[in-house]
Formats: structure tokens, sequence, C-alpha cells
């Protein structure tokens, strides 16, 4: 008996190591037998979070360049037809793991990188990449030092400095608020780079501000809104991740908090905003893209998640366009004006043509400055329409 | 300005939870002598299978089957895990404890994919937003004290007045000699985790209301919180548990109310420590005698 059972619990384990495993090949759509018959190919790394905290926007992000694939398999060099490929590899959301899924990418022998949702990660993925030459372009990492910090970065976002700026004006001047209560994840790059931000722009506009910080894994939510109540604040401030937007949102709902959420391009996500559906909460987010921007891209990738049950269901179940996925794909194709610059698909090649590509993207044009960062001087203000679950486009909105 | 009583109410049901938690501990504990480290991982997948429940079935066959998969579940990690391992020294069994532990949360992550599922279709009634004392809140939060402390009663009835109660008893007492008098010790055992894994389906359900993401790591913080608490009020001991939980949860709640919130956890970990050194055998804990 005692015998069998053994047997039976070596058995589950084994299986749930062919499980994991057998996911693990299907992550990425490298195929040697790709190579072996013949057809050129170049590979783009994909180096975004698939599990954890950031799980969620990274996946979304990740659509945008299968489906830029789709659109777009091959690129021509100095004549040539070449296959692209894309290497996809989670690297987990935290920054710790993020060297060993960048080292990985360098061992599949990419081109150029692509990636990642959130700043932490592509920071500490960013030493790797130099070291191996590698260029990298970041989709919607927003921290400043990911590119200062290092010369293969570029990036096709704005910044925090900005965004911070953008909502601090929006509070002040728009809401008219003069009390914030800022609301960040203990150890984020991401949160407590544009709190500080913000801060600086909102405390020089004549505001105050309250900041509070939660632990990692936090999952209750209902005090700290309580002292965002008691602090006397028109507005809360978290930009945080998805997940724990959700919490914040449902607990200020349940809680009855009457002034606004504010949020960053994090907040920009479907699962968000079904949170606030059907509750009275006042949510605004800027991003880096409107629904409707380029309704042929809309129309287009609308059609390829629905055609593709892995897709839906990695989107959050619906067809709603995140604006991370509109940069995933614009950085598909920035990717690729690079390596036609370029002419080779040596990575060393690649990095000195990347400085002066340009690219007129469904999500504004693209051109990087001196440290590699895109040049943007605006940003989208949408709100979280309550009733019908949805993104409503508020304004365009810039810096002074 | 509404004073600190948000943060009480808040700090009961959190204690209320934590509780629910604490005594599969405890229960465990008391018997095997051993700490079930799967314990917050069975919270997790209560947690998961109401998400998958609650989404394709009415309320009134969703509810029982949660209860139910999840009893399941820990009677099947006893008999598989465990059971085997009787007669083995103790540190082997904890070991296989962190075992299933981790092996539970990697089947969760390979079924969600390693994302955060939402809790789509919540609970009625108890998700609903009522007012009390001037502060809106979950009616949940106020149910969860409540319903706790029944159980409670419940569970301590059970001990005390039927016939597998006296077996606990007389297990927790002494392991061997209860054997030899003709206790069914493996039916006893068993019963403490049927009874452990119930409990924490129905702190998941209630806990899962207010804070409606499951992570596959959603059982690490509440189970360890829970653990905590079960030491806190002297391990082995229901009412130990109980009141260590409330007071866990209340203190971690007061601590975010006076400002202090990066601190919460570190306070409730340094809290352990402070206890354990001034009474090691928590607020409650059984006189450890030695056996001649």
């Amino acid at each position: 008996m005692k015998k069998i059972l053994a047997l039976v619990l070596a058995l589950v384990m084994a299986l749930g190591l062919v499980a994991c495993g057998s996911k693990d090949t299907t992550g990425d759509s490298s195929d040697p037998g790709d190579a072996a018959d013949g057809e050129k190919v170049v590979r783009i790394g994909v180096f975004e979070p698939l599990t954890g905290d950031n799980g969620a926007g990274g996946k979304q992000e990740v659509l945008g360049m299968q489906y830029a694939n789709y659109v777009q398999p091959t690129v021509d060099i100095n004549g040539e037809t070449y296959q692209v490929e894309l290497e996809i590899v989670d690297n987990r959301t935290s920054a710790e793991n993020g060297p060993s899924a960048a080292a990985e990418l360098i061992n599949k022998d990419v081109s150029i990188v692509l990636g990642s949702y959130g700043s932490g990660v592509s920071m500490s993925g960013g030493t790797v990449f130099a070291e191996a030459g590698v260029p990298a372009i970041g989709v919607t990492c927003t921290n400043p030092q990911v590119t200062s910090d290092c010369d293969v970065y570029f990036r096709i976002c704005f910044l925090d400095p900005f965004q911070g700026t953008v909502l601090a004006n929006y509070a002040y001047k728009e809401l008219g608020v003069e009390t914030a209560y800022l609301l960040g994840m203990l150890g984020s790059d991401y949160d407590q780079g544009l709190i500080y931000y913000f801060t600086q722009a909102f405390e020089a506009l004549g505001g105050t501000v309250v900041a509070e910080n939660f632990p990692e894994g936090n999952a209750n939510f209902v005090s700290y809104i309580n002292n965002a109540k008691s602090a006397g604040a028109g507005v809360i401030f978290c930009p945080v991740s998805i997940n724990y937007a959700q919490l914040i949102v449902e607990a200020a709902a349940a809680q009855g908090f009457e002034g606004a959420i504010l949020g960053s391009d994090t907040l920009d996500s479907n699962m968000v905003v079904e949170a606030a559906k059907g509750t009275d909460t006042e949510l605004y987010v800027t991003t880096f893209y409107q629904e409707g921007g380029a309704p042929e891209f809309d129309k287009g990738i609308k059609e390829w998640i629905n055609a593709n049950p892995d897709a839906l269901t990695n989107n959050g179940g619906n067809d709603m366009i995140a604006a991370v996925t509109a940069m995933g794909y614009d950085a598909y194709f920035t990717a690729l004006e690079a390596i036609k610059a370029a002419g080779s698909t040596e990575p060393a090649d690649i990095l000195a043509a990347l400085p002066n590509v340009t690219y007129s993207g469904i999500s504004g044009e693209i051109a990087f400055d001196d440290i590699g960062d895109a040049k943007r001087d605006a940003a989208y203000i949408k709100t979280a329409n309550t009733e019908t679950g949805e993104w409503d486009f508020v304004t365009v909105q810039g810096v002074d | 300005m509404q004073g600190i009583l948000p943060y009480l109410i808040s700090g009961i049901s959190v204690g209320g939870q934590y509780a629910l938690i604490a005594i599969g501990y405890t229960l465990v504990y008391g018997i095997l002598r051993l700490i079930n480290f799967a314990h917050g991982d069975v919270f997790m997948v209560a947690g998961l299978i109401m998400v998958y429940t609650t989404a394709s079935m009415p309320m009134y066959i969703s509810i029982p089957l949660v209860l139910i998969f999840t009893v399941i579940l820990g009677f099947a990690i006893e008999r598989v895990a465990y059971k085997p391992l009787r007669t083995a020294p103790r540190m082997s069994l904890m070991i296989s404890a962190i075992g299933v532990s981790y092996l539970i949360q990697n089947l969760a992550f390979y079924l969600t994919g390693g994302l955060p599922q939402p809790v789509k279709t919540s609970i009625p009634w108890i998700s609903d937003t009522i007012t009390l004392f001037g502060t809106s809140t979950k009616r949940v939060t106020v149910v969860t004290p409540v319903l706790t402390i029944a159980l409670v009663f419940a569970l301590v009835a059970l001990i005390k007045k039927t016939k597998i109660g006296m077996g606990m008893r007389a297990a927790a007492k002494d392991f061997e000699t209860a054997q030899l008098m003709g206790v069914k010790i493996n039916s006893v055992i068993s019963m403490t985790f049927v009874i452990g894994s119930f409990l924490a389906a129905v702190g998941a359900m209630l806990y899962f209301t207010n804070y409606p993401t499951v992570a596959i790591t959603s059982g690490g913080m509440p189970g360890l919180k829970a653990f905590v608490a079960a030491v806190f009020g002297g391990i082995g001991s229901i009412p130990g548990a109980v009141v260590g939980a409330f007071l866990i949860g209340l203190c971690e709640e007061i601590i975010k109310g006076l400002g202090q919130s990066t601190f919460s956890d570190a306070f409730t970990f340094a809290l352990l420590i402070i206890v354990l050194c001034v009474k090691p055998t928590g607020l409650f804990g059984e006189k450890v005698t030695d056996k001649v």
C-alpha cells in the first residue's frame, strides 16, 4: 500500500514536471527545424514578464509583438529575405531574475531585444545586454535610469519625470486637488520613481502630498484607503502593478473613497477597468495609445485575438486593446527598421544604426535623442467608464 | 477624521480570517506535532476553486463544491504525504510538508499560467457595501468575526462532546497510548485534516471576497501570519490560536493606521519574537512536562 502510494506520488510529480516542461517549450517559438530548412533567420528577443505581478501586462505587450510578427513575418536585408523569429523569455517580473533571463536570450543568438514591461527588471537585464553588446528597445519601461545607465538600451515611450509631471498637473489644475495621497510598493523602482517625480511637480505647484508604501504581496488595502480619507486627500495616486491596482480600486470603492484615483501607464489595462466597473470610482490614467487612434490596427488585432484562444486568454478574456499592446507592435516594427538600416543581423551593426532610426508608428512618431529615449511630449489621459467597463478618452496632456 | 474605528473593524475582520487558518495549523500540531506547511496553499487552492466554480455555476452549488474539494484535498494530502511517514522521524514529515506546499504551488502555477486570477462573480450579500458607524465597508468585514466565533464554538463542542473529539483529545495527550486504548488513530488524524481544510475553505471564501484576486502566492502571507498567530497563542491550543489571530490582525491594522504602514509586517514578526522570548510556549501554551 505504502509503495503504491509512493509510486503514485512520484508519478504525479513527474507529470507535473513534464507539464511544466512542455509549457516552457510552447512559450518560445524557437524550433531548431526552422533554421535547418535553408531559410535565413533573424531572431528578435522578447524580454518580458509572463508570470508574477507584472505577468498580465507583460503578456499584453507580447501580444502586440506576436501580432506584428504575424502581419510582417519577414524582413529584407540587402535584398535577401529573412524570416523573423521571436524568442520569448519570461523574466518573471522581479529584478533578480532579470540577468538570467537576459543571458538566456543572449545564448539564443538574438540580434536585438524588445522589452521589458517594468523598469526594474529592464535595468537589471540591461547590464547583461550591455556586456554582450546586444541592443535593446524598451517598450513601456518609463524609468529614466533604464537608458541613462545603459548604452545599449533605447526606448520608444515617454519617461517618468514627464509622466509624473503630467499627472501632477492634471490633479492640481484640472481636478483642483490640493492634497494627494501617494501609494507605492516597497522596493519597486517603477513605483518609487513615479512617486518621486509626482511629488516634485505637485509640491512645486503648491500642493501637499502624503506618501505611504505597502510590502510586496499585500492584499489588504482597506487601512491605506482609510489613511487617505483621514489625510483629506482629494486624489490617490498609485503607480502600481495591475493586480495591486485592482485591489486598490476595489478597496477604494468598498470604503467609499470620494476623490479620484490617478494611475500611471500600468493601470491602463482592461483588468483594472473591470475592477472599477459597476462602482462609483473616478479613475484617471496616463497612457501611450488610445483605442481608435489607428482603426486599421484595431480591427486587425481584434480579429487576430478573437481567432486565437491563447491570445484571448492572455488579453484577459476580451478584445480590448491595451496601450502596451500597441507599443509592442510599434517596437517590433522599429526593430525591423533598425535591422534594415544596419543591413546586417549582427547586434553590433544594429546598435550602430539604431540612434538614427525613425519610424512612424500607430502611437506616434518615434525618434531617439542622445540618451536613447524617444522624443515624446504628449500623453493620453483616459478615464474608466464605470457603466460600460471601457476606457473613455479625456485629453492629450503635455507639460507647460 | 473618523478616528481609529475603521482600523479596528478591519483589524477584527483580518483577525477572523487568520483565525480560521490558524486553527488548521494548531489542530494538526496538537495531534501530529507537525507544522503543516501546505496549509497556506490549501487556502490558496480553495480560493482558486472559488474563482473557477463561481464563474460557471450558481452560488448554491459552487459554495458547497469549494468546501468539498478543499476537504478532499486536505484529506488526500494527509493520506499521500504524511500517513506513509507515520513512523519516520519528524524531520522527514516536515520536509514532506514543504514538498507538498511547493507541489501545490507549482500545479496552481501551471493551471493559472502564473497570472493572478480575479474573482469575477463574488458571493452575493456578503460582498455588498454597507455603512457601519459612519464608515463604509463590505458586509463580509462584519460577517467574518461572527462566523469565526460561531465556528470555533462548534469546533470546541465537537472536541468536547463527540466520540471523535474524545479520540482527538486522547491522541493529542499521548499518541501511542491512545492507539493502545483502541482509538482509531488514522480516522482521528484524517478528521483533523478534514476540519482544518474545511475552516481554511471558509476562510478563503471570506478572504477572497474582500481582496478579490487569487495569485499562486496568495496563500503565503496569510498562511505565515496565521502560523505566527497559532504560535503566538500557544500552538496546540484552539482558543490560543483564535485570540492570537485577532491580536495580530488588530496590531497590523493599527500600525497601518498610525502611519507606519511600511513596518506593519516587520512589527508582526517582531511581536512573535518578543512573545516567544518572554513566554516560550505562547499565550495559552501547554506546559511541557517530561514524561518518564
